[in-house]
Order: C-alpha cells, then sequence, then structure tokens
C-alpha cells in the first residue's frame, strides 16, 4: 500500500484497507488504538485482549448473545445486516451501497445477502435519494438511506425539511415516515471540502426530527438498531473518524423489533409508546462513560474518545472530569444534564460544529436553566470556529484538540465570580 | 381528439387497445367538470366574503383535471397533488369540504384521509412531491418481488414485469413552473432508471404566477424533455376532456404492465389568478387572455356531446342544478368547520412524542387555556 498523499483523500477506493489506511494516516494514534495499542482518543474500554472472532461481514445467523471487539464500521454493518434480517419492510438505499458496500464499507456485502431489491444503488442525487423515501414510507416501507457524506446532505436539505420532517405532522399522523437517514459526519479524516461537516445544529432544529451520534461500536450497533424500530424519522450521524476504532460490543441475541411502520396513529397507541420509552430503555437519553465530581465535559460523536482522553490527563493533575456522552441531539437529555452538572458544579460543551448557534449553545441554556443555583462558572464551549470547514491541512487547528479542551476547562476552574 | 407523441423517444406499449371514452363516461365527465367550475368560482367568492383567507383557483383546468383524476385507479393507484387539484380531487370522490379545509387554513394537508382516499397531503412545496411519486411506486414494484419471493421464487432481483400482476401506478402533478425544478429532473430520472410505475402529468397553463412559459420552460416543451430520460411523452390538448382521459389511460396501461414511466403534458390555460391574492392584470391584459385561453373547455365538450346527440339542455340544466346543491352543501361544511385544537400542533410532530416537546405543549396548555 504506498503512502503517497493522494492516497490520503481516495475515500471512493474499492479497497478496505486504503480507507483504514487513510485514516490512520490521518490518525496515526487512531491506528493505534485500532490496533489496541492507548492511543491519544483510544477508547480506554477497548479490550485488545480476549478478541472473539466475529461472523462474517454482512451478517450471519449469530446464536444467543455474543460479545466481540468489532469496529465501529462491523457493528453498524451488522445492525444493519439483522435490521434487514428481521424487518422484511426495511430497504437500504444511496449511492454506491450496493456491489460496492458504500464508500465507507458500512454496508459491505449486504445487497449480496439480501438481494438487489432490498439494498440497491440510486442515481447520484441527494434530493432525490431522501424523497423517493417519503414515497416508499408512503408505500409502507421503511428505508434507511445513506447519504454518501455529510456535506452531500446540503442537496436534500428541502426534502429533508419540507417533506421527511414534516410529512407525518401534514397527514396527520396517517403517513409517518419511519426514515432512519445515515449521514458519515464530522471531520478528522483529511477529506476534500463538504466531507467534514457537522450538521447537528441544523437537523436539530427541524421539528420532526430526531437526531442520535454514535460515540462508540457498541453504541453504533444499538443506536442505529433502536434508531430504525422508531416510526419517525431520524438522522443518524456516524463520526466518520472512529470507523476503524475498535470496542466491545454485545450482540442482540435476536433480530431488531420489526418498525411499526404504517401503524394506524392512534393517541391510546403514542400514549404506550411514550410510557413504554419512558421506562428504562437504555438506547434513550445520555449517558455518563466516565464519573467525575469536578466538572462535566458534554459531548457526542468523535468527540466523546478525545474528552475520555482529556479525562485522564486532568486525572494526573487531580480534577476528575465527568464526561457525558449526550448520544440524542434531539431530544436533547435535560434531565441527564441536570443531574451531571447538579453534581459538578461545572460544565464545558465540546463539538467540532462552529461555536455561534452551535448545539453547545442550547445545551449551555439547558444547564443554564436548571443548574443556576449550583454553577460555580458560566458554561463554556470548546468548539469549531465560525469558519468554513478548513482544508485537511488546517483541520487540527479547526477540532477541538486536547489542549484547547483542557484550556476550556481550566478557565471554568479558574472563575471567579465579580 | 388531438393526441400527438411531441418526442421522437420511446413509444407507449399498449396504447392501441385502450378504448376512446364512451357516452355515458362523457356525461358524467361532463356533471364532474360543471361542478368543479362552479365549486371554483364559488371559492373565489368564498374568499371575497371571508369565508376563507385564500384559494388558488384551477379556472379553465376543468378537462386537465377531471380528464386525469377519472381515469384513476382507486383501488391501486395514488395521486400526489399540489395544491392546485381541485379538480383531481373531485373526480377522485376526495372528501371535499376536508380538500377546500387547507384553503380555510384549517390544516396544511387538508383533512381529508389521504390514505383512504388515494391522494397525498395537499402539497406546497412546488415539486416537492413529484420524487414521493417515484418511492411510492418503486415501493409497488418492490411488493411484486417480496410476492414472488413469498411464492418460493428465490430471486430476489426486479422480476421480468411483464408476467407479474398489475402493478399500481403513481400520479404526480406539477405545472410547468415546477418543470424547472431540479426534484422534477431527479424524479424523470430515478423513475426512468428503475421503470417505476409513474405518469407525470403535467399541467402547462402558461403561467407560473407572472411568468409565461417561453420565458420558463427551454426547449420547446416539458414534454420534449422526456425524450432525454428515454420516456414516452404525450403533449395533448389539455382543454379537451376526451384526449386527457384516452392520454391518461394509455399511460396507466404502459405503467401498469412494468413498462416504466410516462410524461404527459397537458396544454391547457390559467383563465383565473395564480391566487386570490394574486393581480395578473400586472402582467397580461384581458384582450392577451381571451385570445390564449382559447375555447372554454366546459362548451367545447357541451358541443361535442350535442353533435354526438349523447346529451341535451335538460341535462346540462339538471347537471348545473347539480352542482350547485354540492357547491351549498360544501359551503355549508366549510362554515361550520371549526379551527382544530391547539393541542394539535404538538399532536402530530411524531408518532412518538418526546419528553422536551411534551414539556412544551404542557407549558403551552398551562398558559393559553389556564389548566
Amino acid at each position: 500500500m504506498s503512502n503517497s498523499p493522494t492516497d490520503e483523500v481516495i475515500i471512493h477506493s474499492s479497497d478496505l484497507e486504503t480507507a483504514q489506511h487513510n485514516v490512520a494516516a490521518a490518525h496515526p494514534e487512531a491506528d493505534a488504538a485500532a490496533q489496541g495499542v492507548p492511543g491519544i482518543d483510544g477508547p480506554p474500554s477497548a479490550a485488545p485482549d480476549g478478541v472473539q472472532e466475529l461472523p462474517e461481514a454482512g451478517g450471519s445467523a449469530r446464536a444467543g448473545r455474543q460479545a466481540a471487539t468489532v469496529s465501529m464500521q462491523q457493528a453498524l454493518n451488522h445492525a444493519l445486516a439483522e435490521i434487514l434480517a428481521a424487518d422484511p419492510k426495511a430497504l437500504v438505499l444511496g449511492e454506491d451501497v450496493g456491489v460496492l458496500g458504500g464508500v465507507f464499507r458500512i454496508t459491505d456485502k449486504l445487497q449480496a445477502r439480501f438481494g438487489a431489491a432490498r439494498v440497491f444503488d440510486t442515481p447520484l442525487a441527494e434530493s432525490g435519494i431522501l424523497g423517493m423515501s417519503v414515497g416508499l414510507a408512503m408505500a409502507g416501507f421503511h428505508p434507511i438511506p445513506e447519504v454518501q457524506f455529510d456535506g452531500f446532505a446540503y442537496p436534500a436539505v428541502n426534502q429533508i425539511i419540507c417533506q421527511v420532517a414534516r410529512m407525518n405532522y401534514r397527514s396527520r399522523g396517517t403517513m409517518p415516515m419511519p426514515i432512519t437517514l445515515r449521514v458519515p459526519s464530522f471531520g478528522g479524516i483529511r477529506a476534500p471540502e463538504h466531507h467534514g461537516e457537522s450538521l447537528e445544529a441544523l437537523f436539530a432544529h427541524v421539528p420532526g426530527l430526531k437526531v442520535v451520534s454514535p460515540s462508540s461500536p457498541q453504541e453504533a450497533y444499538s443506536q442505529l438498531k433502536y434508531a430504525a424500530s422508531l416510526p419517525d424519522p431520524v438522522i443518524f450521524m456516524e463520526p466518520k473518524s472512529r470507523y476503524w476504532q475498535k470496542g466491545e460490543v454485545m450482540f442482540d441475541d435476536d433480530g431488531v423489533q420489526p418498525g411499526t411502520a404504517g401503524a394506524p396513529f392512534t393517541e391510546a397507541a403514542v400514549r404506550e409508546k411514550t410510557a413504554a420509552a419512558a421506562g428504562q430503555n437504555p438506547n434513550l437519553g445520555s449517558k455518563v462513560v466516565r464519573p467525575g465530581k469536578h466538572l462535566t465535559l458534554v459531548a457526542w460523536g468523535a468527540m466523546v474518545a478525545r474528552c475520555l482522553t482529556v479525562a485522564e490527563l486532568a486525572a494526573e493533575d487531580g480534577i476528575e472530569v465527568e464526561v457525558l456522552d449526550l448520544r440524542w441531539l434531539k431530544p436533547l437529555d435535560a434531565a441527564g444534564l441536570a443531574a451531571s452538572v447538579n453534581k459538578t458544579r461545572r460544565a464545558v460543551v465540546v463539538h467540532e460544529a462552529p461555536l455561534s448557534a452551535g448545539l453547545g449553545a442550547e445545551v449551555a441554556a439547558l444547564i443554564t436553566q436548571q443548574c443556576f443555583g449550583t454553577l460555580r462558572a458560566p458554561v463554556e464551549r470548546v468548539t469549531g470556529f465560525d469558519v468554513p470547514y478548513p482544508s485537511g491541512d488546517l483541520e487540527d487547528e479547526y477540532i477541538p484538540n486536547i489542549d484547547r479542551i483542557l484550556f476550556g476547562i481550566q478557565r471554568v476552574l479558574e472563575y471567579r465570580r465579580g | 381528439m388531438t393526441l400527438s407523441s411531441a418526442t421522437a423517444g420511446a413509444a407507449l406499449v399498449g396504447a392501441d387497445a385502450v378504448p376512446a371514452p364512451s357516452g355515458p363516461e362523457l356525461r358524467r365527465l361532463y356533471e364532474l367538470m360543471v361542478a368543479v367550475r362552479h365549486l371554483d368560482t364559488s371559492a373565489v367568492a368564498w374568499q371575497r366574503q371571508g369565508l376563507i383567507p385564500g384559494y388558488a383557483p384551477e379556472l379553465g383546468q376543468e378537462a386537465a383535471q377531471v380528464g386525469s383524476g377519472f381515469a384513476v385507479d382507486l383501488e391501486r393507484d395514488f395521486v400526489f397533488p399540489t395544491y392546485r387539484e381541485m379538480g383531481v380531487a373531485r373526480a377522485m370522490g376526495v372528501d371535499m369540504v376536508g380538500y377546500m379545509s387547507t384553503h380555510k387554513a384549517t390544516w396544511h394537508g387538508g383533512m381529508y384521509d389521504p390514505v383512504a382516499s388515494r391522494m397525498a397531503p395537499i402539497q406546497a412545496v412546488v415539486a416537492g412531491s413529484v420524487l414521493h411519486a417515484v418511492g411510492w411506486a418503486h415501493g409497488q414494484t418492490l411488493n411484486v418481488v417480496r410476492e414472488n419471493s413469498v411464492q418460493g421464487n428465490q430471486s430476489d432481483e426486479i422480476p421480468d414485469r411483464q408476467s407479474a400482476e398489475p402493478l399500481g401506478v403513481a400520479v404526480a402533478y406539477f405545472g410547468d413552473g415546477a418543470s424547472s425544478q431540479g426534484d422534477v429532473h431527479e424524479a424523470m430520472n430515478f423513475a426512468a432508471v428503475m421503470k417505476a410505475p409513474v405518469v407525470f402529468f403535467t399541467q402547462n397553463n402558461g403561467w407560473a404566477i407572472s411568468v409565461p412559459t417561453e420565458k420558463q420552460v427551454a426547449g420547446g416543451s416539458v414534454a420534449a424533455r422526456a425524450a432525454g430520460y428515454g420516456i414516452p411523452a404525450l403533449q395533448i390538448d389539455g382543454n379537451d376532456v376526451a384526449a386527457v382521459l384516452m392520454a391518461m389511460r394509455q399511460a396507466l396501461a404502459h405503467c401498469r404492465a412494468g413498462n416504466g414511466p410516462v410524461l404527459i403534458e397537458a396544454m391547457t390555460y390559467r383563465r383565473g389568478p395564480h391566487s386570490t391574492s394574486d393581480d395578473p392584470g400586472r402582467y397580461r391584459t384581458l384582450e392577451a387572455e381571451r385570445q390564449d385561453a382559447g375555447a372554454d373547455p366546459i362548451s367545447r365538450l357541451r358541443e361535442k356531446l350535442l353533435a354526438e346527440g349523447l346529451a341535451d339542455q335538460e341535462f346540462f340544466d339538471s347537471a348545473l342544478a347539480a352542482a350547485k346543491v354540492e357547491e351549498e352543501e360544501i359551503r355549508a361544511g366549510m362554515a361550520s368547520l371549526d379551527s382544530r385544537p391547539g393541542s394539535e400542533m404538538f399532536d402530530f410532530v411524531f408518532q412518538e412524542s418526546t419528553p422536551a416537546l411534551a414539556e412544551q405543549a404542557r407549558r403551552w396548555r398551562e398558559e393559553t387555556e389556564h389548566v
């Protein structure tokens, strides 16, 4: 495998190893983590030992619950295979998702297993993919479209905002939109322009959409299966810089619950579902991924691993940082934020997206509203800047790095009233 | 009857086997067109009287709308309307109070049941629903694949459609203005690549608010564009209801047999304003209007019925009387149509609501309804 600069941006390559290599080249620490070596962003929970052999990618049947150490790409691939196997209405569609298996191989071998009717390539037009998904949902199907990169969602924004998000409302609940839109998201892989965008604030602002971003292989596997079981549209933001990071995943012993697509709307049905959802659903809300008592770092997607690394470093100075993986960006887990920050009394929100009107502002408002009496300092935001997402050479200047997050923590800890 | 293929593209399959409209069908079309005309002109009056805040008249497009809607098979087809499809809705038997309620600002998509009516909610986004038609139509093809695999056919590939069950067809309505939208082109390409059973039904009514077709549509016509996608196209006299019905039946037969999409461009004329807020005097003269509109489609059908001995004055009088009774009933239904409860703002956002939205609904109820 050559290591010429050109290789770093060839993400359309048909060679799986090339894509892995690109991430590794861009993030040597990522490669280290993938090898089970603790790296800058390597998940502390990564278990390099005792790795179990995972069934072949593309997902063959498994018996019983089974744990294995897999990459996020493999976890997502298995989740899709289980969804397709369990839900006859589920369809995977998008650009290059068929024979190629997607440019990131998330749909690898799915077409071979489930056929070209259920896993199919569309022409290269994102508005078409989302508009077609609306019609498929109207016909009772459960589309799982892929938009190849975050920035490619822009041509589909009209269909996403005006149609996907509103058809249930417009039709008074008679035409649900059980569409799970997968979007390889965020930056960090030295990719070309509009391949590194963070769209969560845009989508979270749209009534009718739900937005989730997994931070680990386990979250990716569980949340994709959960999102695909929902009768509402979900924007599923996959942190592409974490695709090749491994972590332990506890796989389900059975397939996903078939979606409720096409189920008639009744108030009773919704009450029932809402009540069930209010129970102990492990997929809902935020999750404390590292407990601490001095300060809460709030993050999602690829920034969770980075915040865990920051917490390790801060611990060396005796600062116990709690890391809260927000997971769901719409709806936001107000109670989870309050529980953590009322304990730590300080908070820093970290995201890759630009600062102004970013989701960090909403998080800060929720924390301030709920924890005003206990807060020791204003909520700090460590984010990307209000600039177009920069070229690969400047990417590391833009994405919050360990130093910038540590500076943010320092500002909060050193804050004095008056 | 003028039925001319506009392009040198693909030809319709099985068009010769489609019968011309019968005498009873032509009489029924006349009754429907008169009902639609009377409701349409009444709705403009309702707006002036303050019963409804606005309306988008379809005056002059009765033949294109009634003729096409009449051809739809309500058992298996599905229609994707714009905001100017009252005549289609009436021809399909949609609940007209439910349809017109969108113009009373009761609910954006209308209060009719879109699933039972076989008509998607009213669409305000120009060209917004054309892609939905492609998705729905491809779903009909996939249903056949699934039935085949249930029956022991192991192939998951799209089967040869010629031997399979007749397909449900999606009918996508859009105008000459919408034909400029990228979504229409994406839809035609998707449908052609996937051989989806879609009738793209363009009503070219000459005007996109104030912009005439010649400043809107390059390449001579909307129908001409179909050739680029290998889609058969028919450019027809959209003011001749028999020609519209005939073309629509041919297109539906072509799609139903699995031959892929068809485009129909029905040439008609928007005799009224774009909406009750519009002032056509700013962009066209009454003289030009009279000249460009041509003969009234209802008058043309009346003359045809008389010439062929299919109807007499008594029939025409009773059709008008029935239209007036119908309009009065719809008007009464509209007048008694209450606003929806404010709680419905929250009820239909999701199938499964969220804690955050529930909290907003609770706050709204507390501060607005004082409960």
